[in-house]
């Protein structure tokens, strides 16, 4: 289970919970499920695009995934945000559908694409894989209090001299680097679920926000770890555990705080 | 029942009412009547059970104790008697409705399918002249436009008595004067009892006949100078208030700030969490 | 040849004439149900219908039993315990809709995964999750046009109580609608036009169909009946458009067709823009 060649597995799975846990964090207190779930989506037509012209997965994902925060605040200004958001996740579908239709092994393609391939990580991936992931979490670190203020607070935070458009676009870009960064592992349906369900699960168990902070990156840790091991001896899909497991997570935050 | 007695029973007629939520007393002991064509006024702070009151008598929100009649019989199912206009009104400006539209959806008692009464329809419109606006959509209405196309919704269905829930709130002097002029003659002129929740009982005193002070749930009912007194308004409060007249407006104020309470009233106001 | 069009080809051909049907079918059921989905703000719940019934076509693959019903049964489902969750406190709808997303989410993951690996079906990734309105079976039709009817003809006899409760809950409790049975009818209606679009353009896709031409009506829209014609048309046009430029990108790129799902998505996205600037040279001129 710890061979070497799932042990790359292991790396960036660690690697991106760290991410994932801690931006989640923010993803929960702004309410912006569908943004998680509407920006990996986004960045799967570069995932495509890559295995049909043969780069790097990576660069590709995160391009699209960056052309969709664009998407998205250009359609804001034109309309209803969650309608933008809707037509942004199917457009960037269909764009991905495309190009893999236009590539040969065009189902097994599609599987692993929405769904992750946790075999699928390669020793070369690894490295810039850690270099995105401390990217976002040094960003994050350094804007963490204004974050939060905004997030929870905005007619103070734009009191201080905080504009409300200029978080939304950091926030959004953070969504989008980790996005990218999470897509080969999980795929593109189930990487909100790594970011949501962990940190809504730490907020209803911790109202201090280092304290809720830090448990939402170690749920998200046990999460992605647990989900490995049983993928490993099942022999079933990563992502099936990774969406089950992160639902019962919330159910028993909510039992737990309750009580 | 003879025709001629029906117009002397009470069109509301509350008594006694309990009503618990989440474990909480809202209201307790709550009784008054309305008389035809008057116009009373609920005051109260924020969470004081205003809202919950006007709920119940719509039939919207379960109480525990008492007994709550319209026209002498219990409210549940005498709908098509009450008109209501909630607090907060803001449509979306998507909603493919014109001010028309909105005010047809008024009417109750037939089916959904049917036509809709233009007759009346027309005349709810007049009655808060609304027709300058009526082909508009209600989302690009102003906050004013908006409530009084709420209020010609509410009228549509001709009712016998009409909740307005805060219209006062967000509304600016002349908007609010207007409003209050407007309740005064629907209840005058088409003998439709009106009752309007509200923090402050001063603009509404032209028109008011009849006042119920919520505070904490338990309530003082009568007109104006029965309730607004010291000695009532002392017993409700459990502490010592006093009543300060100054050019026919009324203000209630903790009688002694330096020995009762600490916190000015004004301040104590924008404490209170808004539920 | 003197066809340059293929229109003949195009119309004559049994593959192409079920999915114009079915396709128009959805697109009409979508564009109507739609109107209430924009003005709830519910697409994220829509969405997540129209995800989760792909766990119950990825189940149905795998018994081998019909796609429909597996794709409806689970997205009636998902609308009972979503009006369940109650849909109405924003706050927590984002995080329940998510959280019950993710969770059907890894349940079609793993019955994909046993569908490509212990039965023959390799191609039911694409199918559920794309669509695959060319390979239809004809036999669809009926079920169908049986239950877009009844959906439809309970939208035209209830769509006024349905807006009102849309613009206001308390207006409609007010006027003595049963506001709690209408909220659930109209999840039910939204997962059967999730279920119907899932089936015949695929799971995600289904999404731009359902919000797209409902919010470029509700822009264009004067009068309450309006928004749903003018939905159902914008619907129409990007499906039937975009199954026909399918069928032609097979002439223009040797062999090699483009997906449907495609040219819809494009033709929904266009017509929004279009009517965006179009509402906007309204505002201006008047």
């Amino acid at each position: 289970m710890f061979s070497s060649f799932l042990l790359h597995t292991w790396i960036a799975a660690t690697l991106l919970a760290i991410a994932a846990g801690s931006l989640g964090y923010f993803v929960v207190l702004r309410r912006s499920a569908f943004a998680a779930h509407a920006l990996p989506l986004a960045a799967f037509p570069g995932g495509a695009l890559a295995s049909l012209l043969g780069f790097a997965p990576l660069w590709g994902l995160g391009g699209f995934a960056i052309i969709g925060v664009l998407f998205l605040r250009i359609f804001s200004l034109l309309g209803r945000r969650d309608v933008a958001m809707g037509l942004l996740l199917s457009s960037f579908l269909a764009l991905g559908g495309l190009f893999l239709s236009l590539g040969r092994e065009y189902a097994a393609r599609v599987y692993g694409l929405l769904f992750g391939e946790v075999l699928g990580i390669s020793s070369a991936s690894l490295l810039p894989l850690a270099l995105l992931v401390s990217v976002v979490l040094l960003l994050l670190l350094w804007q963490f209090p204004i974050l939060l203020l905004e997030s929870t607070q905005p007619e103070l935070a734009n009191a201080h001299a905080i504009s409300s458009a200029r978080i939304e676009w950091f926030f959004l870009l953070l969504l989008a680097l980790v996005s990218a960064a999470a897509v080969p592992v999980v795929g593109t349906l189930l990487v909100f679920t790594l970011l949501v369900s962990p940190a809504a699960a730490a907020q209803r168990l911790s109202r201090r926000p280092y304290h809720a902070w830090a448990l939402a990156i170690l749920f998200a840790e046990l999460l992605s770890w647990s989900s490995i091991a049983l993928s490993y001896w099942s022999n079933w899909p990563l992502s099936f555990f990774v969406g089950v497991q992160g639902a019962l997570l919330f159910l028993f935050s909510r039992i737990f705080a309750r009580s | 029942m003879p025709a001629f007695s029906v117009s002397t029973d009470p069109v509301l007629e509350v008594s006694n009412l309990g009503v618990r939520l989440g474990g909480r007393q809202v209201l307790q002991d709550i009784s008054f009547t309305l008389k035809k064509g008057s116009v009373s006024a609920l005051i109260g702070e924020n969470g004081a059970g205003k809202t919950t009151l006007l709920r119940s008598i719509l039939g919207i929100q379960t109480w525990q104790k008492g007994s709550i009649r319209v026209l002498g019989k219990t409210a549940r199912g005498q709908l098509s008697q009450i008109g209501y206009v909630p607090q907060k009104i803001a449509f979306d400006p998507y909603l493919p409705l014109r001010t028309r539209d909105l005010v047809a959806l008024g009417q109750t008692g037939r089916h959904w399918w049917q036509r809709s009464d233009t007759a009346a329809v027309a005349e709810a419109l007049a009655a808060v002249q609304a027709e300058s606006f009526a082909e508009q959509r209600v989302g690009m209405l102003s906050g004013g436009q908006q409530q009084r196309a709420v209020i010609a919704h509410a009228l549509a269905r001709r009712p016998r008595l009409l909740l307005l829930d805060e219209p006062l709130a967000n509304l600016d002097f002349a908007s609010a004067s207007r409003l209050v002029e407007l309740l005064g003659v629907l209840a005058r002129k088409q003998g439709i009892s009106v009752l309007v929740t509200a923090h402050d009982m001063n603009p509404l005193l032209p028109i008011l006949d009849h006042l119920v002070y919520l505070v904490g749930g338990r309530a003082a009912a009568g007109n104006v100078a029965e309730v607004v007194r010291s000695d009532v308004l002392n017993r409700l409060y459990g502490y010592p208030v006093e009543v300060l007249q100054h050019r026919g407006r009324l203000l209630v104020l903790p009688e002694n700030p330096q020995q009762g309470l600490e916190i000015p009233c004004h301040v104590h106001e924008h404490l209170d969490q808004h539920d | 040849m003197t066809d340059p069009l293929h229109l003949a080809s195009f119309l004559h051909n049994s593959a192409v004439q079920t999915a114009l049907w079915i396709g128009a079918l959805a697109a009409i059921l979508n564009g109507s149900i739609g109107i209430f989905t924009v003005l709830r703000q519910h697409s994220f719940a829509g969405h997540a219908l129209g995800d989760g019934s792909s766990a119950g076509g990825a189940v149905a693959i795998f018994l081998g039993s019909a796609a429909l019903w597996g794709f409806l049964g689970m997205a009636w489902l998902a609308a009972l315990a979503m009006g369940a969750l109650g849909l109405r406190r924003a706050r927590e709808r984002d995080l329940a809709t998510g959280v019950v997303l993710g969770a059907t989410l890894g349940i079609s993951a793993l019955f994909l995964y046993l569908d490509v690996s212990s039965t023959q079906a390799s191609g039911a990734t694409v199918e559920v999750m794309f669509g695959s309105i060319f390979a239809l079976d004809p036999q669809l039709l009926w079920p169908t046009i049986l239950l877009v009817g009844v959906a439809i003809a309970l939208i035209v006899l209830l769509y006024r109580p349905l807006l009102l409760i849309a613009a206001n809950p308390d207006l409609g409790r007010a006027a003595g609608l049963p506001v709690r049975r209408l909220e659930l009818l109209y999840l039910l209606l939204l997962g059967t036009a999730a279920a119907l679009s899932a089936l015949s353009i695929g799971v995600i896709l289904a999404t731009a169909l359902l919000l797209g031409p409902a919010a470029s009506a509700l822009r264009l829209a004067r009068r309450p009946w309006q928004s749903f014609l003018y939905a159902q048309g914008i619907a129409l046009t990007a499906v039937l458009g975009g199954i026909y430029l399918a069928f032609m990108s097979y002439y223009w790129s040797d062999g090699a067709s483009w997906p449907v799902s495609f040219f819809v998505v494009l033709l929904i996205l266009l017509l929004y823009l279009a009517s965006a600037a179009l509402a906007s040279r309204r505002r201006t001129k008047r």
